[in-house]
């Protein structure tokens, strides 16, 4: 899985991948969204009970992700962070690679700027390949998607695989297209009732 | 919620068991009284008795995360989709928790539950360390989340049962400080 050359993928949207994978979605699978516009697409693609949408805590979407993979074994559970976010957190990639959860599809949004803040290089924009760091991480299936049909063939491929999955896809600077409503409580009551975890009152 | 509140007092668990009488075999058995069964940590010294039971005993998930933040992040998500767990941390990791406290635990109401061994204090040797220290209270005050310092072996076991069942039904974090005074510290050998 590891031998697509990174650069030689194609730069796609976040709000039209986002939307992709949230189109195939048919079981109730959980979807944690990182911090700014990661979460804003998710938003804009339409809101859905199991989506939960960070509000800072920048770098954390994967570790939250894992803690409800591991609530959870029996639901599937996607999490989005782009790439500024994860430079933040790579310690997290060894701690999913070795509780290996089965249920845990995470996608790395990478634009190697921080668009939100004026659109700013990252530090790994030009040197570092968030592919192969999961992979060197011990996350063994970690691909770049190639295409958006390459990206949702790896999203089908991840709900039947054994063990964690990490894709990367290449996307522009565009900024979200749409802004998550700040209220932490309700996103987060929703997100508990969308799991199963509450009833609505 | 409930089937916590109805379960075991205190009093007669301590009574039924001899592991109960140490600090640290008092922090796992409420744990696990409290149906705590996720414990992510980074380590300190004091904390290796501790970790080395969770580790053996089957009720508990435990593991090393490479940062204190990851780990409060694997719990606050665990606790959405319905299971309880504790991140275990010395006092330097709390002092790197500003953050996610304020942006993830406290706005969205998580009880997210902490063990923090304390250095930097009574027999410090390290000058960093006693001004690490020196954060740890005015983080958690200047978020106003419940705080207590442990330092007697007595009530250690009432603090800890009833903190973590008051974070649970109020929806808000709380940090134990485990002191030298309760846990002997870690002091200059050599």
């Amino acid at each position: 899985m590891n031998s697509t050359p990174a650069r030689n993928t194609k730069v796609m949207n976040r709000f039209d991948l986002t939307s992709r994978l949230v189109a195939r979605l048919k079981n109730e699978e959980a979807v944690v969204g990182g911090i700014g516009n990661t979460n804003f697409d998710l938003w804009a693609a339409g809101h859905r009970p199991q989506n939960f949408y960070m509000l800072g805590s920048m770098g954390l979407a994967f570790p939250i992700a894992l803690g409800v993979a591991l609530a959870q074994p029996e639901r599937r559970i996607f999490a989005l962070e782009g790439d500024g976010s994860l430079l933040m957190q790579l310690g997290a990639l060894s701690t999913i690679a070795t509780l290996a959860p089965k249920n845990l599809t995470m996608v790395v949004m990478d634009n190697g700027v921080y668009q939100i803040t004026g659109a700013q290089p990252t530090p790994g924009a030009v040197v570092a390949d968030i592919v192969a760091i999961a992979i060197a991480s011990g996350l063994g299936n970690s691909a770049w998607a190639a295409d958006e049909e390459d990206f949702e063939r790896l999203i089908d491929q991840s709900m039947s695989t054994a063990g964690p999955t990490l894709i990367g896809v290449r996307i522009d600077d565009k900024p979200g297209v749409g802004t998550t409503r700040r209220d932490p409580v309700q996103i987060r009551e929703r997100f508990m009732h969308g799991l199963g975890v509450r009833e609505p009152l | 919620m409930a089937a916590a509140e109805e379960k075991t007092s205190p009093k007669t668990s301590l009574e039924n068991s001899s592991q109960e009488k140490s600090w640290h075999g008092i922090v796992l058995q409420s744990l696990k009284r409290n149906d705590i069964s996720l414990v992510p940590y980074v380590p300190d010294r004091i904390l290796t008795t501790l970790i080395k039971n969770l580790h053996a005993d089957p009720f508990f998930t435990t593991f090393p995360t490479a940062r204190e933040e990851e780990a409060v992040g694997i719990v606050s998500g665990a606790w959405m989709g319905g299971r309880r767990g504790a991140v275990l941390m010395q006092t330097s990791g709390f002092a790197t928790l500003a953050n996610v406290l304020a942006s993830l635990a406290m706005p969205y109401q998580i009880p997210l539950i902490m063990f923090v061994t304390e250095r930097g204090t009574l027999g410090e040797f390290n000058y960093g360390q006693s001004l690490v220290c020196r954060t740890m209270r005015p983080v958690l005050d200047s978020l106003a989340m419940e705080h207590h310092t442990c330092t007697r072996l007595d009530e250690f076991e009432f603090i800890c049962d009833r903190s973590i069942k008051q974070a649970v039904t109020t929806q808000a974090p709380v940090a134990l400080i485990l002191s030298p005074l309760l846990t002997g510290g870690k002091t200059f050998d050599k």
